[in-house]
C-alpha cells in the first residue's frame, strides 16, 4: 500500500468531521437497520438455544416462549445418554485435528519445494496442481470412495481424514505464502551450513505463520463441517462425525425439537470457541478460499 | 562435487515435494482420470466393468429426473444470488461505515459462515415447522397465515434458498468489504466538493468502481451454488414430490443408493463442465475487470 497523499488524508478528516456532524436522526436509521440486520442472523441462534433449554412438550406451545419458564437440561441429558453424541463430537475432534495437521505439514513442506526449489517441470507440475481445483469434489468422490474401498479403509479414521488431507487448496496458498520470502535470507542461512530442511523450518515457517494460521483454521472448520464426505464413507455409527450424527438425530428423533437443538448446540459449540479466539483468521480463509482462482 | 550437491537437492526434493504428491495423484489426480474413464462405463460396483461409449451421456440427455434436478438448481441459484449480492453488499456498506461496535457487528453477520450447512438446515427446519415455528408464528402476529413451507412443494425451494442467503450473505459481505476498502476515497472527497447525495455516489462511484468484486463474487457464488447439497439433503431430502432434489443429490442417489458408478459419474461430469464454463469466464474477464 502507498502512503496516504495529503488530499487522501484531508478527505479522511472531513469524513470524520462529517461523522460527527451526521443528523441524529439519520444516525438512528442507520444503527436501526444495524440491528435488524444483526438480529436477523443472531434469532435463529438464539432460538436454537431458547429451543433446547426447554423441558419435553414446552416446545409445542403457542405462542412459543422466547426465554423458557423451566429451563431444564433435560435435552442435554438425554441427547449424551440416549444417543452417541459425545461419540460423535470425539470422533469429529479426531478427525478434524488429524486432517488440520497433516494439511499443514504436507501442503507447507510441498509449498517450499515449489516456491524455494528448483526442479525440472516444477512450474508444470503447479500447473497441474491448479488445474484440479477446477473439478468439483462431486467428479474425484466416487473413484475415492472405490479407492478407500480398496485399501479397506470404509467405516474407519484414515478413510475419513486421509483422502481429505491433500486438497490443493492449501498448497497453493502456502506457496503464495512463501513466495513472498526474501531470497537474502534463505542464502544467508545456506552460508551458515543450513540444509534445506533447516532453512524450511528455521527461515521460512516463521515467516508465514499468519499464513499457516489461516490455512490451519480454514481447514479445520472445512473438516469440522463436512458432510458429504462421511456420509459416503461412514455406515457405522461409532464413527460418525457431528454432521453425520446430526442427521442421524434427525432420523430417530424426527420431531422432538427440544432434543435435536441440543444436539446442534454441542455440535455448533467448539466452533463457536474457536471462532471467538481465532476470528480474523475465520474471515481470512474464507476470503482466501473465494480468491483462489 | 557437483553430483554431490545434485544428488543432495534431489533428496530434500523428494523429502519435501513426494508425500504431497503421492497424496495428490492417489486421491485427487487418479481419481479424476478414473472417473471419466468410469463415465464410458456401465460399472454397478459389483459386477465386471464393460465399456458402452457415449451411452452414460445419452441416457443422461433423455433422463427426465436429470432435467428436473437440472431445472431445480437452476431455480435455486435464481432465487438464492439476486439475495445474497443485494443483502451481501447492503451489509458491507453498513459495516464499511465509521461505527460502534463494528467488530461485534461484522463477527455477527459472519456467524452463520462457520456453522456447518448440517447445523443450520436443522435450526431453519425448526424455524420453517408450520405449526410451532417461529417464521409462522412472527407472520401470525401481524395476520398472515404462513404457508406449509419446506412441505409444500410451492414453497419448499424458497424455504432452501432463503435458509442458504441467510446462511451465506457474511461471506459475501466480507469479499464486498475487501473491494470497498479498495476504492480511494478522493473519489468521495470529489463528488461531495460537488454537491452529490449519498445515494447519486453510491450509484456513480461505489457501484461501478466495485464492478470486478461484484464479477468475482457472482461467479465464485455461482460455481458454489451448484454444488448444493448439504442443506437440501436435511431440510427436505428432494421433496416433497421431488420439488427440491438438485444435481449433486442425484449424483449422490445414482452413484451410492443404486450403485450406477458410471451413469453417476457421467452426470458428475456434466456437474463440471457447466463449473468450468463459469471458472472459463472469470478467467477470460477477470483481467479486463482488473485494468
Amino acid at each position: 500500500m502507498e502512503a496516504q497523499t495529503p488530499s487522501e488524508q484531508m478527505a479522511y478528516r472531513s469524513n470524520q468531521k462529517k461523522e460527527q456532524k451526521r443528523p441524529i436522526l439519520k444516525r438512528i436509521l442507520f444503527y436501526l437497520l444495524l440491528i435488524v440486520g444483526a438480529s436477523i442472523m443472531l434469532v435463529p441462534f438464539l432460538w436454537m438455544i431458547s429451543t433446547s433449554l426447554k423441558p419435553n412438550g414446552a416446545t409445542m406451545v403457542l405462542p412459543p416462549e422466547f426465554i423458557p419458564s423451566e429451563p431444564t437440561t433435560n435435552n442435554y441429558e438425554k441427547v449424551t445418554q440416549q444417543f452417541p453424541m459425545m461419540r460423535f463430537l470425539w470422533n469429529s475432534i479426531v478427525v478434524a485435528v488429524l486432517t488440520t495437521i497433516g494439511q499443514m505439514i504436507f501442503s507447507s513442506m510441498a509449498a517450499y519445494a515449489f516456491a524455494r526449489m528448483h526442479f525440472k517441470g516444477r512450474d508444470k507440475l503447479f500447473l497441474l496442481y491448479l488445474a484440479t481445483m477446477m473439478v468439483p469434489t462431486q467428479v474425484t468422490m466416487i473413484p475415492q470412495f472405490i479407492l478407500i474401498k480398496q485399501f479397506g479403509w470404509l467405516d474407519s479414521y484414515p478413510g475419513l481424514i486421509i483422502p481429505t488431507m491433500f486438497a490443493v487448496f492449501g498448497t497453493f496458498l502456502m506457496r503464495q505464502a512463501m513466495l513472498g520470502i526474501p531470497r537474502e535470507l534463505e542464502e544467508a542461512a545456506f552460508m551458515d551450513g543450513a540444509n534445506h530442511f533447516q532453512v524450511f523450518y528455521k527461515v521460512c515457517l516463521p515467516l508465514i505463520k499468519p499464513m499457516l494460521a489461516t490455512l490451519g483454521i480454514f481447514t479445520f472448520m472445512q473438516s469440522w463441517n463436512n458432510f458429504l464426505w462421511p456420509l459416503i464413507v461412514v455406515s457405522n455409527e461409532k464413527l460418525a462425525t457431528l454432521p453425520l450424527g446430526l442427521s442421524l438425530l434427525q432420523g430417530r428423533w424426527a420431531t422432538d425439537w427440544g432434543l435435536m437443538m441440543s444436539g446442534v448446540v454441542i455440535s455448533v459449540l467448539p466452533i463457536l470457541i474457536v471462532y471467538l479466539f481465532a476470528q480474523k483468521y475465520f474471515i481470512q480463509g474464507m476470503t482466501m478460499s473465494g480468491m483462489k482462482e | 562435487m557437483v553430483s554431490m550437491t545434485k544428488k543432495k537437492t534431489f533428496f530434500w526434493l523428494c523429502v519435501f515435494l513426494l508425500p504431497n504428491l503421492l497424496g495428490f495423484l492417489t486421491f485427487i489426480g487418479v481419481p479424476i482420470v478414473s472417473s471419466l474413464v468410469i463415465s464410458f462405463t456401465d460399472w454397478d460396483l459389483l459386477g465386471s466393468m464393460s465399456f458402452n461409449g457415449i451411452e452414460n451421456y445419452i441416457r443422461l440427455v433423455q433422463d427426465p429426473e436429470f432435467w428436473v434436478s437440472f431445472r431445480n438448481t437452476i431455480l435455486f441459484i435464481v432465487g438464492y444470488l439476486p439475495l445474497v449480492l443485494i443483502f451481501g453488499l447492503a451489509c458491507a456498506l453498513l459495516l464499511n461505515q465509521k461505527m460502534k461496535f463494528r467488530a461485534f457487528f461484522r463477527a455477527t453477520f459472519f456467524l452463520p459462515v462457520i456453522t456447518s450447512w448440517v447445523a443450520v438446515s436443522l435450526v431453519w427446519k425448526w424455524l420453517y415447522n408450520p405449526e410451532y415455528g417461529l417464521i409462522n408464528y412472527l407472520l401470525s402476529v401481524i395476520g398472515i397465515s404462513g404457508p406449509e413451507w419446506l412441505n409444500d412443494p410451492n414453497t419448499a425451494m424458497i424455504g432452501i434458498i432463503l435458509a442458504s442467503a441467510w446462511k451465506d450473505i457474511g461471506f459475501v459481505m466480507v469479499l464486498f468489504l475487501g473491494g470497498l476498502q479498495n476504492i480511494s476515497p478522493t473519489y468521495y472527497e470529489a463528488a461531495s466538493i460537488d454537491g452529490a447525495s449519498k445515494l447519486r455516489q453510491l450509484w456513480n462511484i461505489t457501484i461501478p468502481l466495485l464492478a470486478p468484486t461484484t464479477f468475482f463474487v457472482t461467479i465464485i457464488s455461482l460455481i458454489n451454488s451448484f454444488q448444493v447439497f448439504d442443506q437440501v439433503m436435511i431440510m427436505t431430502g428432494g421433496g416433497p414430490g421431488g420439488s427440491t432434489i438438485v444435481m449433486v443429490q442425484n449424483i449422490y442417489n445414482h452413484a451410492f443408493r443404486y450403485f450406477e458408478m458410471g451413469y453417476a459419474s457421467a452426470m458428475s461430469w456434466v456437474l463440471f463442465l457447466v463449473i468450468f464454463l463459469f471458472t472459463w469466464i472469470q478467467m477470460k474477464f477477470q483481467d479486463k475487470g482488473a485494468n
